[in-house]
């Protein structure tokens, strides 16, 4: 009860964050939102089963491709839902084809479909609208976005919260230590992966059809940048796939560092992220949150022991 | 035919695209009966298909033995047609005696990979599931890292050079002797690939770490090494495959994980760990981009290869000619 007054708290301060936030912070502070979101979403379906989803941005991209397209004919709010439907879609027939397999088939599928999405709506834009990039005008300030990206935010970590409380979540958990364990024990695996993946894809394309706006032009090119679902796996992994907070505290460093980085250095921010990555592999394989709570029982233990 | 005939060009294309490498030899074709057209794009499938072979092979090399599924292996075959493409257009060394240099090279690299970053995490992960989310995420961090210094060093444009680009005319086709060249030297290291692992006394060492690495060292089999050399080996197929990659398409750096995808489609086709399985589903795959890309639409090739891919996982996901994975 507590813990949910604090939420609620840190909630509302956040919400006023643009009444006093200048246009440059209140930038940042959709992008970490933006980003949390993302992290929150990836971590809830790849942290308990690591089924690694490597296509973030393919999603993201669907979500502000579908506003691009739609801003002009229908309101807005039919609008995210229609892309909402699309990342729906898009989430099962990828789910059905790969997850009743082994999860390196999912991997594999995902590591392209970014690739395939991306090839798909030029090659729709190129030969059956005959233009290659839109112009997105919709009569929304940027604190707008900052708080349909708070309220999504708030919705993400509430459904994360739910399913870690909830049977599904269970459910997830065993299927990611044991499969085999799991179906023995009547859980429908398939179903319970695919429920949590719709789920985690329908946040996903929503993110990216919120922030469409801020583009102005929109593009293949830049909606389905891969360096996106690299972040976001980067940060879910910092800061712990499997804590409930734990990718949205990996978001902020994280983000604040790729913006300073993509400034200060624009051509070797890759190269520098890339090895920042492969670093946190290596040290952190779980996560700062799970680091930082094995330091805290060893050096208690020690205190108790001494 | 030589190397001082032979001009290098540096091609940029404005458009996201790149025209698709069946393209050339069609375009001029065009105007022929489509019987013609039919066979001449049979005859560029199998070139490009024996390229996706090829690096196909390696692939299940790396994945199959060393258990790692290397997601930076596209990029290991761009940097390789980078350094052919270096050493032919700046040194004027011929891509064929460059291969002396580059393949050796992309042994070498993949090793140090291997030995540096895989190794450790071999160590440390009980269990292969474990193994194979690490090394997914390592090799991850480690596509961006390649990627990066590729673009640092000769940017997003794309690249080709022109190297044997001559006509031989085969029963009334007519096809350039580059991608003659890029199908000849997919046989012969496919074939020596082969020979190797069935002929050789290593060649059994390696096929019984894949059959089963935990029974090996029961029979004086040092696992560790023979899984380095096997991804290293790996490594200077991939290098093998950019140099012919460079010989007869246009490339950039970030097509690296274009080639990963479909060698992983190639590899899970044919089977893990199968190279017949994997020398057949590179030839389909070939053929079938190929054929998409003359008859439908070149922007549609990926599309055509994940509807195989899609087609393959529902129907059977253990590959054409594989056993059920794990």
């Amino acid at each position: 009860m507590m813990k949910l007054a604090l939420a609620l708290i840190a909630l509302v301060a956040l919400a006023f964050v643009p009444a006093f936030a200048g246009p440059y912070p209140l930038g940042l502070g959709i992008g970490i939102l933006g980003y949390g979101v993302l992290a929150t979403a990836w971590a809830m379906f790849s942290g308990p089963t690591r089924y690694i989803s490597l296509a973030t941005v393919a999603f993201f991209g669907l979500g502000a491709y579908t506003v691009a397209v739609l801003a002009d004919v229908l309101p807005y709010p039919l609008v995210l839902v229609v892309a909402a439907l699309v990342g729906l879609i898009v989430a099962l027939i990828v789910g059905l084809a790969t997850l009743r397999l082994a999860g390196i088939y999912f991997v594999i599928f995902t590591f392209g479909l970014t690739e395939l999405v991306r090839q798909l709506v030029t090659y729709y834009e190129v030969n059956v609208t005959r233009t290659l990039g839109r112009y997105v005008f919709l009569p929304l300030e940027p604190e707008h976005i900052y708080w349909q990206l708070l309220a999504l935010l708030a919705a993400t970590l509430a459904i994360a919260f739910w399913v870690r409380r909830s049977r599904i979540g269970l459910a997830l958990r065993v299927i990611g230590d044991d499969p085999v364990v799991a179906s023995h024990l009547g859980v429908r695996i398939t179903r319970t992966k695919l429920t949590l993946f719709s789920i985690s894809c329908v946040i996903m394309t929503l993110a990216g059809a919120i922030q469409a706006p801020r583009w102005t032009y929109i593009e293949p090119s830049i909606v389905f940048n891969p360096t996106t679902s690299f972040l976001v796996v980067i940060m879910a992994l910092l800061g712990g796939p499997n804590r409930l907070f734990g990718p949205l505290l990996g978001a902020v460093p994280l983000f604040l560092l790729f913006e300073w980085l993509s400034a200060n250095f624009p051509n070797h921010y890759s190269i520098i992220l890339g090895l920042l990555f492969i670093a946190i592999v290596f040290v952190l394989p779980n996560g700062v949150l799970a680091a930082g709570d094995s330091l805290w029982s060893r050096l208690t233990r020690k205190a108790v022991q001494s | 035919m030589g190397v001082a005939s032979a001009r290098s060009v540096l091609v940029a294309h404005p458009h996201p695209n790149p025209p698709h490498k069946g393209e050339g030899v069609l375009l001029c074709l065009s105007n022929h009966r489509s019987a013609h057209m039919l066979f001449s794009a049979i005859l560029t499938g199998l070139v490009l298909g024996g390229t996706y072979a090829l690096v196909a092979m390696g692939l299940t090399l790396q994945y199959g033995v060393a258990r790692i599924m290397n997601l930076a292996y596209g990029d290991i075959i761009i940097a390789a047609s980078f350094g052919a493409f270096v050493l032919f257009t700046a040194l004027g060394i011929n891509p064929l005696l460059g291969m002396l240099i580059v393949i050796p090279a992309g042994f070498a690299l993949s090793w140090l990979i291997y030995a540096v970053m895989l190794q450790p995490l071999a160590r440390r992960s009980r269990d292969r599931g474990r193994l194979e989310g690490d090394s997914i995420l390592a090799t991850f961090g480690l596509l961006f890292v390649i990627q990066g210094v590729a673009l640092v060093i000769f940017g997003s444009g794309f690249m080709s050079y022109s190297f044997l680009a001559v006509p031989v005319d085969i029963m009334g086709t007519t096809i350039a002797a580059n991608r003659l060249l890029a199908f000849v030297l997919a046989v012969v290291f496919g074939l020596g690939l082969w020979l190797m692992l069935t002929r050789t006394r290593f060649g059994t060492v390696i096929r019984a770490v894949a059959a089963n690495p935990a029974s090996a060292p029961l029979v004086g089999i040092n696992v560790d090494s023979v899984a380095r050399f096997a991804f290293a080996i790996g490594g200077a197929l991939a290098a093998a495959g950019g140099v012919v990659v460079s010989m007869y398409l246009t490339f950039s750096a970030t097509m690296g994980v274009i080639f990963t995808m479909k060698a992983l489609i190639v590899v899970i086709m044919g089977g893990v760990g199968n190279l017949m399985g994997a020398l057949a589903a590179g030839l389909i795959l070939g053929l079938v981009e190929t054929l998409v890309a003359s008859f439908i639409d070149p922007g549609l090739t990926l599309a055509a290869t994940y509807l195989i891919f899609l087609a393959v996982l529902v129907v059977r996901p253990q590959g054409l000619f594989g056993k059920a994975a794990r």
